[in-house]
């Protein structure tokens, strides 16, 4: 009967929102952004350095739901050592599985966040780190909020 | 002049449960009969709604009410000869009766329809506040309120250079201090504007005792009842405020309707609101002259099966007692944070007795979005998020809480699965 839930919070999941893995703060990154949801108050800033187009180094810090720490934890642990091309590439694969559980090729550990699909009211939660990645690879440097959700998806 | 037919709140009463048993200990699950939607599963379990601080129920009573004024006697109001027309008006004033008697008004003419608690806020703000409140002037408010009763006022503060004070709470507990109100009453305060229940604290403030204390100061008062009016009985005259706001669709009736009660020499003295339609005497092409309240403040055709719904919600809710709903509201508050006090990793707000019906909490180490998530799963409907209180949030120091609020068709046997839920909650995340 609970067969979504335990879609939803995978072990991997609940893992990773216990203990995040790169969490902190990059003091040589070149590139941050921050993430929030005013609706719940989730809340983080991504760090990134990027030399040339290749992402190699990138952490985070801040405070959410179950959900979009893990998300945030396993994109830090994604993109590392990737280029701006992959981690633009990869996040459209996120935004597709997380919103209609369409996996299209090889994510990895992401394939957790399969899940998230049935639940349209944390799709929210489990994009907004991404949402921030984009917004720091690309140097603007800005807060990007769920509730602009249109410019956004 | 024509009956309006669609009122017979009275007899319609008789056939639902809830006057069934006017004199005796009223059965609080019985009535749930009365709310068509309650019975239905949710993720293959019995509905258990605990979100009635957002919105309430409707009884089959109100839901007919608007149904047989579509059916049988629409029309706009005001305005025609025909019977239609008559009808329709007939109820509307009828409705308008009803709310002055449901807050002990002086008069109908102190009841002004709006579309909620916030319309009636922005309506003093905009109304009363553009031409009483001048710069320097101070409104004072508390830390508890709901956005809706510190937007308005800010764009006041901006428009007219005034300031804005909070009465501050004794932190989770979630109390004013009665002892500290001097102080903040100041000779340059011009209003206070407070809530009665706190709809993420559950604190029951003592506002007929602010409402006398900053009355003989001469400091105009506004009450915001938006979680009280459905859950105890209200008497302005009690209350002695200036202004009461409330929604209707928190006390059983439908949503984009709410009053706004106006002491009438307030209301004399404040300018329209919104101008149009229904609200004038005479328009010329540059001028024009306005009723008297409250059809000044009512531009345009008002929310008439709104209002003689409303009418029905007030029925309802007083064919089973106020008083008798008040007691069961504390009851169920206070069974409630006992039980969930009890849990280990928990935090509570707000104050552990004396509370409204609703219970905030956070669980150590779960999202208060996680916990409604699960809990949504088991057939639980909790509200999760910052429940339009986000300075309280800074203040408490937490982004979020969920929060559980109850009406009086809950009962104890359903808080007993609500905190069971929680448990198996904390279980799942390993808590
Ligand atoms: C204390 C309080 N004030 C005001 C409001 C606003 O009510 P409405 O949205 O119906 O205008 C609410 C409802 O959320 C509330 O709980």
């Amino acid at each position: 009967m609970f067969d979504d839930l335990t879609d939803l919070y995978q072990q991997l999941i609940l893992d990773h929102s216990k203990g995040p893995r790169n969490f902190r703060v990059l003091p040589d990154a070149n590139r941050t952004a921050q993430g929030t949801n005013p609706i719940c108050g989730d809340n983080y800033t991504l760090y990134a350095k990027v030399d040339g187009d290749m992402v190699k180094e990138i952490s985070f810090q801040g405070s959410g739901c179950a959900i979009s720490k893990a998300s945030a934890s396993l994109l830090t642990e994604s993109l590392k050592g990737r280029t701006i091309a992959e981690a633009k590439n990869l996040f459209n694969k996120v935004h597709d599985l997380v919103t209609t559980g369409n996996l299209d090729g090889d994510v990895g550990k992401l394939a957790a966040l399969a899940g998230v699909h049935k639940f349209p009211a944390r799709v929210k939660c489990a994009i907004l780190p991404w949402h921030a990645l984009m917004a720091a690879v690309e140097g603007k440097g800005e807060t990007v909020s769920t509730e602009t959700e249109k410019e956004l998806s | 002049m024509a009956q309006p037919l669609i009122l017979e709140p009275e007899i319609k009463l008789n056939t639902s449960a809830s006057s069934r048993r006017q004199t005796q200990p009223v059965a609080w699950a019985y009535l749930r009969e009365d709310f068509p939607i309650l019975d239905q599963k949710v993720h293959g379990q019995p509905l258990l709604y605990l979100d009635n601080a957002a919105t309430s129920q409707k009884p089959r009573a109100v839901i007919d009410a608007l149904s047989r004024y579509y059916e049988r006697d629409n029309a706009n109001v005001h305005r025609g000869i025909h019977e239609l027309s008559n009808r329709a008006t007939a109820a509307f004033e009828a409705a308008r009766v009803r709310a002055a008697k449901f807050l002990n008004a002086r008069s109908a003419d102190e009841i002004i329809f709006t579309r909620g608690t916030t319309e009636g806020i922005n309506l003093v703000a905009a109304a009363w506040g553009a031409k009483f409140i001048k710069r320097g002037d101070k409104i004072l408010l508390t830390e508890m309120e709901h956005h809706s009763n510190i937007v308005p006022w800010q764009l006041l503060a901006e428009r007219t250079g005034a300031q804005l004070v909070f009465l501050p709470i004794n932190g989770d507990r979630g109390l004013l201090d009665p002892g500290q109100l001097d102080e903040f009453l100041t000779s340059d305060v011009k209003l206070l504007a407070m809530t009665h229940i706190s709809n993420s604290l559950g604190t029951i403030n003592p506002v007929a005792e602010y409402c006398e204390r900053a009355r003989q100061r001469g400091i105009v008062t506004l009450i915001d009842a938006a979680q009280s009016a459905g859950h105890r009985p209200l008497d302005v005259q009690q209350i002695g405020c200036d202004f009461l706001a409330l929604s209707a669709h928190k006390m059983c009736g439908p949503t984009g309707i709410g009053v706004l009660y106006g002491r009438g020499e307030r209301l004399e003295e404040t300018p329209p609101y919104q101008g149009g339609g229904e609200m004038i005497l005479s328009v010329d092409f540059h001028r024009s002259t306005w009723k008297q309240a409250p059809h000044k403040f009512e531009a345009g055709t008002p929310d008439i099966s709104g209002a003689i719904a409303l009418h029905a919600a007030m029925d309802y809710l007083d064919g089973i007692g106020r008083d008798r709903i008040a007691q069961h509201d504390l009851e169920l508050g206070a069974y409630a944070f006992e039980k969930l006090a009890a849990l280990k990793g928990i935090r509570l707000f707000g104050p552990p007795i004396g509370r409204a019906g609703l219970v905030s909490f956070l669980l150590d180490g779960v999202h208060a979005h996680d916990v409604v998530t699960v809990a949504d799963q088991r057939g639980v409907a909790l509200r999760g998020g910052h429940h339009c209180n986000q300075p309280l949030m800074k203040k408490l120091g937490v982004e979020s809480t969920a929060r559980a609020s109850f009406y009086f068709y809950n009962t104890t046997e359903e808080i007993d699965r609500f905190v069971e839920v929680v448990r198996e909650i904390k279980k799942f995340f390993g808590t």
